[in-house]
C-alpha cells in the first residue's frame, strides 16, 4: 500500500469502477449545487450580509462530493472552516447553511457559529472548526470512539496542505496508526495556505508521504476528478474500517477564488487560476464526461444547472429574509442542564 | 534491603529499596566497605528521612538520602520528585504549613447533606479521586481514562492505581507524551458521546492542550447552537509541588474559571475530591478539574455512604466565625484553617470559605459571609493581578459595599516566576503568616 506514496496524479493505482449513469448525474447535481452556492455566497458576502470570514469551496468540488460516495451510514465527517461543500455533499439544508452564513435563527449553528462553524449531528458532520489542524485531533477522537464502541464507522478528517504542517496532525497520526484507528485522513491540496504556497512552507511537498514515519500509507489522487476521488475514498474506507487503522489521501486541487473574502490574490497569477479553470476544472470534466458515454446532453446538464440555481436562490432568499435570532438566545447553549 | 551484614559494598551499589505512596527507588551506596550492622529492618515502615539504614566497616553509614531526589527517568518523567511528597518519610522543608506526607488533615465544618451518623472511612486524597473513577466507570460503560502513565504504571502519583487490572487497556489508556494530540482525541471522543477522563500529569503541561480544551471542548456547544457537546473531565495536579522551579508550578484556576463553557472545581479534602469528581464525570459539559499535589497524601475523613456526591457550583463554609471571612480553593484552604485556628488565640473569630467550584462560582456564600463579618481575605496560590481573588473582591464589592469595613486583602503568589531556591520559595508562595497578617490588616489589629 505504501507504495501507492510514490506514484503521481492520474496514475494512481485505482481501479476505475464503471460508474453508473445515476451516479454520475448525481455528482453533477451535488458538484453544481456547490458552485453556485458558493458564488452566491460571494455576493452575498460584497452585498454586506455575510461579515466575518468566509472561506468558498470552487474549485474542489470533486473531493467533499466523491467521498461522500465512499461514506457509509453512520460514518463521521469533520473538517476545518471551508466547510460549506463538504456540508451540502453531506445532504444538508442549503437554506440552513446560508441562513447561518447571514447570522439568523434559523441557521444551522442558530446564528452563533457562522461561515467557519457549522456542525448536524444528524448528518454525521462534526464541524466546521477554525483553528488549523484541531480538527485532524477532534477527527481521530471520533475514530477512537468508533474503535471504544467497535461499530464498525470510519471517521473521515479532512485538511488542507496548510494544516498539513501542524504538529498536532503528527500526534494523531501516531495515536491512530499505534491503535488502528478507523480514520480516513483526507488531505485537500489546494495548493497554497493562506498565500502561502506548498513548495515555500513544505519540506516534503508530497503530503501523501506524511504518514512514511508512522507506517500510515497514502496515496496520491487527482482531486479534480470525482470517480478518481471516490474509488480512492472507498479503497482508504475499507482499509479503515477492515481493522488496519488509517490512510492517507492527498487530493490534489486547485482553489478559484481566495483564501477568504479579503484575499489580495499578490501571490500566484491570473494566468494560473485560469489556466487551471480552463483544463482541470472538475465539473466541466464530469460535464464532458457525461456526454462522452452519452449519459446526458448539453441541454440535460443546463435543466440541472437551472434546477440547482433555483434551490439556490431560494436559500438566498431565505438567508435574507429569516429573522436573527432572539436576544434572549445570547445566554443559552453555553451549558448543558445537569442531569443527576 | 538488599544487603546482609558481612556483604561488601561499593560505591554504586544498590544496598535497598525505599517505596514511597507514589513511587518505589533504589538508594545506592556512596561509600564502600562491609556491612557491619543493619540499623533498620526489612520491610521496616515509616523511615525518617537521614534515619541511618546500616553501618558499614570503616566508618561510613549509609544512609537514606535527604533529598531523595533522582533523575526524571526513574520516577516521574518530566518531573523531580519533590521532597516532601513522599509519604512515610518526614516532610523536609521548613514550608510553611506540613500539608503533606500522610497528615490528618483539618476538615472541620460538616456537610449539611449528611444524615446523623454516617460512617466515615480515613482516606487519601489519592485514593478518594480514585475510587471516584472507578465506581463512575463501572456505573457507566462510556467512561474511561486516558493520560501519560496512566495504565501501566498506575499514575505518576498513583492517583489511577488498579485501574488497569479492573477495568483492562480499552477504558484506561496509556497515552503517548502528547499532551496536543490526546486532549483532541479525549474531545473529539466526546462529541461522539463518550465520557472520558483526560488526566495531564501536571496541569502545566496542559498549556500545551489548552486549544482543545477552550476553542474544542467549551466552545462548541455554543457554535453548534446546541448540538455537539463534550462530556469530558480534563483533570490533574496543579499549584505549586515543592521545589519544581517555575515551569512545574502554577495555578490555573484563574485561566480556566475566566472561560464561559467550562466548569472549573478545586477541591481541598478528600470527601470534596471524591464527590466532585464523581459529579464531574457525571456532568454533560467540560470540566477542568484542578487538584494539588501536596495533599494528594494527606488523609481526611470520606463519608462511607454508596454513592457519595457532591454538587458543583456549591462552597462549603469550613468554620463560622464573626470578624473575618477567608476565601480560598484548594491546598490553600488547610493553609486558612490553620490560620484561623491561630487567629483564633488572638481573639479574632475566623469565618473559612471553600469555595470548591470556581466556575460557577458560588458568590452567594461568599457574599453572605461578608455582610456577617464585614471583612474579606482571599487566599491563592495563582499569581494575584487579574485572578481569582479579584474577582471575588469585584463582586463583594458590588453585592455587598456598604457591608465592608475595610478594603478587601488578597493573598497570592508574588508577582515572580516562582524561584526554585528554598527560602525563595517560600518568600514567594502563600503561607499561614502572611494569611495571619493580612486578616489582622483587615480587622486593624
Amino acid at each position: 500500500m505504501a507504495r501507492q506514496s510514490a506514484s503521481k496524479p492520474k496514475a494512481v493505482a485505482i481501479s476505475p469502477a464503471h460508474p453508473d449513469k445515476a451516479a454520475l448525474l448525481d455528482f453533477c447535481r451535488s458538484m453544481l449545487l456547490i458552485r453556485r452556492f458558493e458564488e452566491r455566497a460571494g455576493q452575498l458576502y460584497g452585498m454586506g450580509l455575510i461579515g466575518g470570514f468566509c472561506h468558498l469551496y470552487i474549485g474542489q468540488e470533486a473531493i467533499a462530493v466523491g467521498m461522500q460516495a465512499a461514506k457509509g451510514d453512520g460514518d463521521q465527517v469533520i473538517t476545518g472552516y471551508r466547510e460549506h461543500g463538504h456540508m451540502l455533499a453531506a445532504g444538508m439544508d442549503p437554506k440552513g447553511v446560508m441562513a447561518e452564513l447571514t447570522g439568523r435563527a434559523a441557521g444551522v449553528s442558530r446564528g452563533k457559529g457562522g461561515s467557519m462553524h457549522m456542525f448536524s449531528t444528524a448528518a454525521g458532520f462534526y464541524g466546521g472548526h477554525g483553528i488549523v489542524g484541531a480538527q485532524v485531533s477532534l477527527g481521530t477522537g471520533l475514530a477512537l470512539a468508533n474503535r471504544y464502541r467497535d461499530d464498525g464507522k470510519v471517521a473521515f478528517v479532512y485538511f488542507g496542505d496548510g494544516a498539513a504542517n501542524q504538529g498536532q496532525v503528527y500526534e494523531s497520526f501516531n495515536m491512530a496508526e499505534l491503535w488502528s484507528l478507523p480514520v480516513v485522513y483526507v488531505i485537500e491540496n489546494n495548493q497554497y495556505a493562506m498565500g502561502t504556497s506548498v513548495e515555500r512552507s513544505s519540506s516534503e511537498t508530497h503530503l501523501h508521504k506524511r504518514g512514511i514515519s508512522f507506517n500510515i500509507p497514502g496515496a496520491e489522487v487527482d482531486g479534480m476528478d470525482v470517480v478518481a476521488v471516490r474509488e480512492a475514498g472507498k479503497m482508504a474506507a475499507e482499509h479503515a474500517r477492515s481493522g488496519k487503522g488509517p490512510f492517507i489521501l492527498e487530493m490534489k486541487t486547485y482553489r478559484y477564488r481566495g483564501h477568504s473574502m479579503s484575499d489580495p490574490g499578490k501571490y500566484r497569477t491570473r494566468e494560473e487560476i485560469d489556466a487551471v479553470r480552463k483544463t482541470r476544472d472538475p465539473i466541466e470534466h464530469l460535464q464532458e464526461r457525461l456526454e462522452t458515454l452519452d449519459f446526458a446532453d448539453e441541454a440535460q446538464i443546463k435543466a440541472i444547472d437551472a434546477e440547482v440555481k433555483a434551490i439556490v436562490a431560494d436559500a438566498a432568499e431565505f438567508a435574507r429574509t429569516t429573522p436573527e435570532p432572539n436576544p434572549a438566545e445570547l445566554y443559552t447553549d453555553v451549558y448543558l442542564e445537569t442531569v443527576p | 534491603m538488599v544487603i546482609k551484614v558481612g556483604d561488601t559494598v561499593k560505591s554504586g551499589d544498590v544496598i535497598a529499596e525505599i517505596e514511597t505512596d507514589k513511587a518505589t527507588m533504589e538508594v545506592e551506596a556512596v561509600d564502600e566497605g562491609v556491612v557491619e550492622a543493619l540499623l533498620v529492618a526489612e520491610g521496616a515502615e515509616g523511615v525518617a528521612v537521614n534515619a541511618p539504614i546500616a553501618r558499614l566497616s570503616g566508618g561510613g553509614t549509609a544512609s537514606t538520602p535527604q533529598s531523595p531526589v533522582s533523575g526524571p527517568a526513574t520516577i516521574a518523567p518530566q518531573m523531580g520528585e519533590p521532597e516532601n511528597g513522599i509519604a512515610p518519610l518526614s516532610p523536609g522543608g521548613g514550608g510553611p504549613a506540613p500539608a503533606n506526607a500522610v497528615m490528618k488533615g483539618a476538615s472541620q465544618g460538616a456537610d449539611a447533606e449528611l444524615p446523623a451518623g454516617t460512617e466515615m472511612i480515613k482516606t487519601t486524597v489519592r485514593d478518594a479521586l480514585r475510587d471516584a473513577m472507578a465506581e463512575e466507570m463501572r456505573r457507566d460503560a462510556d467512561v474511561f481514562l486516558m493520560g501519560e502513565e496512566v495504565a501501566q504504571y498506575q499514575g505518576a502519583y498513583k492517583v489511577s492505581r488498579d485501574l488497569l487490572a479492573e477495568f483492562g487497556e480499552r477504558r484506561v489508556i496509556d497515552t503517548p507524551i502528547t499532551e496536543h494530540g490526546f486532549a483532541g482525541l479525549g474531545v473529539g471522543a466526546a462529541m461522539a458521546g463518550l465520557k472520558p477522563i483526560v488526566e495531564f500529569m501536571t496541569f502545566n503541561f496542559a498549556m500545551q492542550a489548552i486549544d482543545h480544551i477552550i476553542n474544542s471542548a467549551a466552545k462548541t456547544l455554543y457554535m453548534s447552537g446546541g448540538q455537539i457537546r463534550s462530556s469530558i473531565v480534563f483533570r490533574g495536579p496543579n499549584g505549586a509541588a515543592s521545589r519544581v522551579g517555575a515551569q512545574h508550578s502554577q495555578d490555573y484556576a484563574a485561566w480556566y474559571a475566566s472561560v464561559p463553557g467550562l466548569k472549573v472545581v478545586a477541591p481541598y479534602d478528600a470527601a470534596d475530591a471524591k464527590g466532585l469528581l464523581k459529579s464531574a464525570i457525571r456532568d454533560p459539559n467540560p470540566v477542568v478539574f484542578l487538584e494539588h499535589e501536596m495533599v494528594y497524601g494527606t488523609e481526611f475523613d470520606v463519608p462511607d455512604v454508596a454513592d457519595w456526591l457532591v454538587p458543583i457550583g456549591k462552597a462549603k463554609v469550613r468554620r463560622v466565625g464573626l470578624h473575618v471571612t477567608l476565601v480560598a480553593y484548594s491546598r490553600m484552604v488547610g493553609f486558612a484553617l490553620q490560620a484561623a485556628d491561630a487567629l483564633a488565640v488572638e481573639g479574632i473569630e475566623t469565618e473559612v470559605v471553600d469555595l470548591r467550584t470556581l466556575r460557577p462560582l458560588d458568590h452567594d456564600t461568599v457574599v453572605r459571609s461578608v455582610m456577617k463579618t464585614n471583612r474579606l481575605v482571599t487566599i491563592e496560590e495563582g499569581w494575584g493581578p487579574m485572578g481569582v481573588g479579584a474577582e471575588i473582591a469585584a463582586r463583594v464589592v458590588d453585592q455587598a459595599f456598604d457591608y465592608l469595613d475595610a478594603p478587601p486583602v488578597r493573598v497570592c503568589q508574588e508577582d515572580v516566576p516562582l524561584p526554585y531556591a528554598a527560602n525563595l520559595e517560600v518568600l514567594s508562595l502563600p503561607s499561614v503568616a502572611k494569611i495571619v497578617a493580612a486578616a489582622k490588616a483587615v480587622c486593624y489589629r
